[in-house]
């Protein structure tokens, strides 16, 4: 019988993350109804709008590829027990970062790799403070993470509106030279071997997480700090690391974002590209558990809602925010312990009489 | 630089005060009893939906502001009732509180028939006081002396002891009698409402109309000033002024000829943020925040 409690235990989360994505649809279809809209038809039209051809999964997964690095980065912080919200600032910075490359004109093959560089150093020198201050000041990184990403906020505003700007046009930055850029899958669609860039860092953060005895530590400082300490593992060293390599790869999304995403490869003044993507990474991890292969399909199932959103908008017309309370809702679920505890009740059960 | 200036900037200061001071005070109630709710963002977006429909079907301002109370202590009970009984992750549920207001509130909007903007008419909008140099709303007046009142709550009544025990030892608390979870959920019902009415005013009364970004901020901003402040709701108000302050500076140094071509108005945005982080860094050896604070109680 321990054979299934064991199974429970491991698709447990599995079953939790589909019940809340089941409860935030509900719901939604009940906010659907209360305002007069007809649910299946929206619903019908929201996930073949995202999963119904090869065109628009390749819409779906060019919207997931940013929200798997900024996941990831929540997701490393949570394994070592630390609730690093930064990812959103980071990711301007290594938007920007990745802008400022071009002004350098390399040469071809480097721009793409130095542009990736630099896009990650500033995630890590936006990052390092909020480390300085939790070790040396006992900052809570919830409060210097939310101080840090409104000041890179203005801080970017200013570099789009003063530094960086296309002399042209000044309602955005100078676009990537087309040396840099990273190429489109698909002729038509948005997909860019920047998901690649993604995948390659979720099998990069699976083997350090749990084939690195770097990644055990961090993993064990997370599950119990004292115990990791009297064990001889620094928590100083955790909590660095796990803060420059989430701000390395929150850099990196930014800078996927800006060198993939067609049509303009700038940052646009107000930056509707990159605003919102450090959040909604915070709710891709906590649907995916936390781990990596849950983030990539909790990615996939974001961004299929925000092309189908849109699609749902044009033909039965409802309006493509629900998108966004629907997945409030799943969060908020996923918040409440109850339902680890019936599975709980369920494994006690399965273990034989115990 | 005239006088005319001088009170304009002053002015713009205090009602920007407003609603950052009133969410942070019920930030401060909530975590001296051991809750953190990073959801006040979105709880002061609902606040201001709520205030707006709720002074247009009434046709009363005063209604609007009980209507954005009424959402906010609505949301406050799930958030409280999340983080006690069913021993949630706070943080997470403020989290999913922000994006849940986030999307209903453009929802909202655009179901009103406005996508994006929904304005108050002049008639319905909190009527202000004529003070010969300016106008200034009723509300100014009304958060100061709430800031005032927290505090003698907190520090000079029964109640605040047993608020402030809930949060320094759940335990002990317990044991002493105390209705921990109780009293946690009650802190943050009363929390729900200051951030609603917060909201109430930013729509009914300052800006007069319901915007998804109306918001910009306030909720975050007034955590920063709760951990600025140490718990102390007259720093809060104090923290709330400052904040106020660069907010009409940076609106100022943006739109004054001679002023906007030297110093970038970002710079002036940014300043508050900054000076933040320096004081909580400086600061945090003395201040002391409660020991149950973002944990659920569980009684052993």
């Amino acid at each position: 019988m321990t054979t299934s409690a064991q199974w429970l235990r491991r698709v447990g989360p599995l079953i939790e993350s589909l019940l809340a994505g089941l409860i935030g649809l509900v719901i939604g279809a009940f906010i659907m109804l209360a305002f007069g809209y007809d649910p299946l038809a929206a619903y019908l039209s929201l996930f073949s709008g995202s999963f119904g051809s090869v065109y628009s999964w390749a819409e779906t997964l060019a919207n997931a590829t940013p929200l798997i690095l900024t996941a990831l980065t929540f997701a490393i912080a949570m394994r070592g027990g630390l609730f690093n919200i930064g990812a959103e600032g980071q990711l301007y910075m290594g938007a920007l970062a990745a802008v400022a490359v071009s002004l350098i004109h390399l040469p071809s093959p480097f721009n793409i790799i130095v542009s990736l560089v630099a896009a990650m150093v500033a995630g890590m020198i936006w990052s390092l403070p909020v480390a300085l201050l939790k070790l040396g000041r006992g900052v809570h990184e919830v409060i210097s993470t939310i101080m840090f990403n409104w000041i890179s906020h203005f801080f970017a505003f200013y570099l789009i509106a003063n530094v960086l700007t296309d002399p042209k046009r000044g309602e955005k930055t100078i676009s990537i030279v087309e040396s840099a850029r990273l190429g489109r899958i698909l002729p038509t669609a948005s997909l860019n071997y920047g998901l690649v860039i993604a995948l390659i860092t979720v099998a990069f953060i699976l083997f350090f997480l749990w084939r690195t005895s770097a990644g055990f530590e961090l993993r064990a400082s997370g599950y119990n700090s004292e115990a990791s300490h009297y064990a001889g593992i620094s928590l100083r060293k955790q909590v660095m690391r796990t803060f420059l390599i989430g701000g390395a790869i929150a850099g990196l999304a930014g800078a996927v974002q800006v060198m993939g995403r067609p049509p303009t490869y700038a940052v646009m003044s107000g930056m509707p590209q990159l605003v919102n993507l450090g959040f909604d990474g915070i709710g891709v991890a906590m649907i995916g558990r936390n781990h990596p292969v849950g983030i990539v399909v909790a990615a996939i199932f974001f961004g299929g809602l925000m092309v189908g959103g849109r699609i749902m908008q044009f033909d039965p017309g409802v309006p493509f925010e629900l998108v966004r309370v629907i997945e409030g809702v799943i969060i908020v679920t996923l918040a409440v312990p109850e339902l680890r505890r019936i599975f709980s009740v369920a494994r006690r059960k399965l273990s034989g009489g115990g | 630089m005239e006088m005319a200036h001088l009170w304009g900037i002053l002015f713009l200061s205090l009602h920007a005060m407003v609603p950052i001071t009133l969410a942070a005070i019920g930030e401060t109630i909530e975590e001296s009893a051991g809750l953190f709710n990073i959801g006040l963002e979105g709880i002061l977006l609902l606040g201001a939906l709520a205030g707006a429909l709720g002074a247009e079907a009434s046709g009363s301002a005063s209604i609007g502001l009980l209507s954005g109370m009424t959402a906010g202590a609505l949301v406050g009970l799930l958030f409280g009732w999340i983080g006690t009984t069913l021993r949630g992750s706070q943080l997470i549920t403020g989290v999913g509180i922000n994006l849940f207001a986030l999307g209903f509130v453009a929802l909202m909007l655009t179901v009103l028939g406005a996508p994006g903007f929904h304005s108050v008419s002049r008639e319905i909008q909190v009527p202000l006081i004529p003070l010969g140099v300016g106008s200034l709303s009723p509300l100014v007046p009304v958060t100061i002396v709430l800031a005032f009142a927290v505090w003698w709550l907190l520090r000079r009544t029964q109640l605040g002891i047993w608020i402030r025990a809930a949060g320094d030892n759940p335990g002990a608390a317990d044991v002493a009698g105390l209705p921990v979870n109780a009293l946690r959920l009650g802190t943050a019902v009363a929390a729900g409402m200051l951030a609603g009415l917060a909201g109430a005013y930013l729509s009914v009364d300052w800006f007069g109309a319901v915007t998804k970004e109306i918001t910009a901020g306030r909720g975050f901003i007034a955590l920063a000033i709760v951990v600025f402040s140490g718990l102390n709701p007259l720093l809060a108000l104090l923290g709330g002024f400052i904040f106020g302050l660069f907010d009409g500076l940076a609106t100022w140094v943006a739109t004054y000829p001679g002023i906007k071509e030297i110093i970038p108005w970002q710079f002036v945005a940014m300043a508050p943020y900054i000076v933040t982080l320096a004081v909580v860094a400086g600061g945090i050896g003395r201040v002391r925040f409660p020991k149950g604070l973002g944990v659920p109680y569980l009684r052993e």
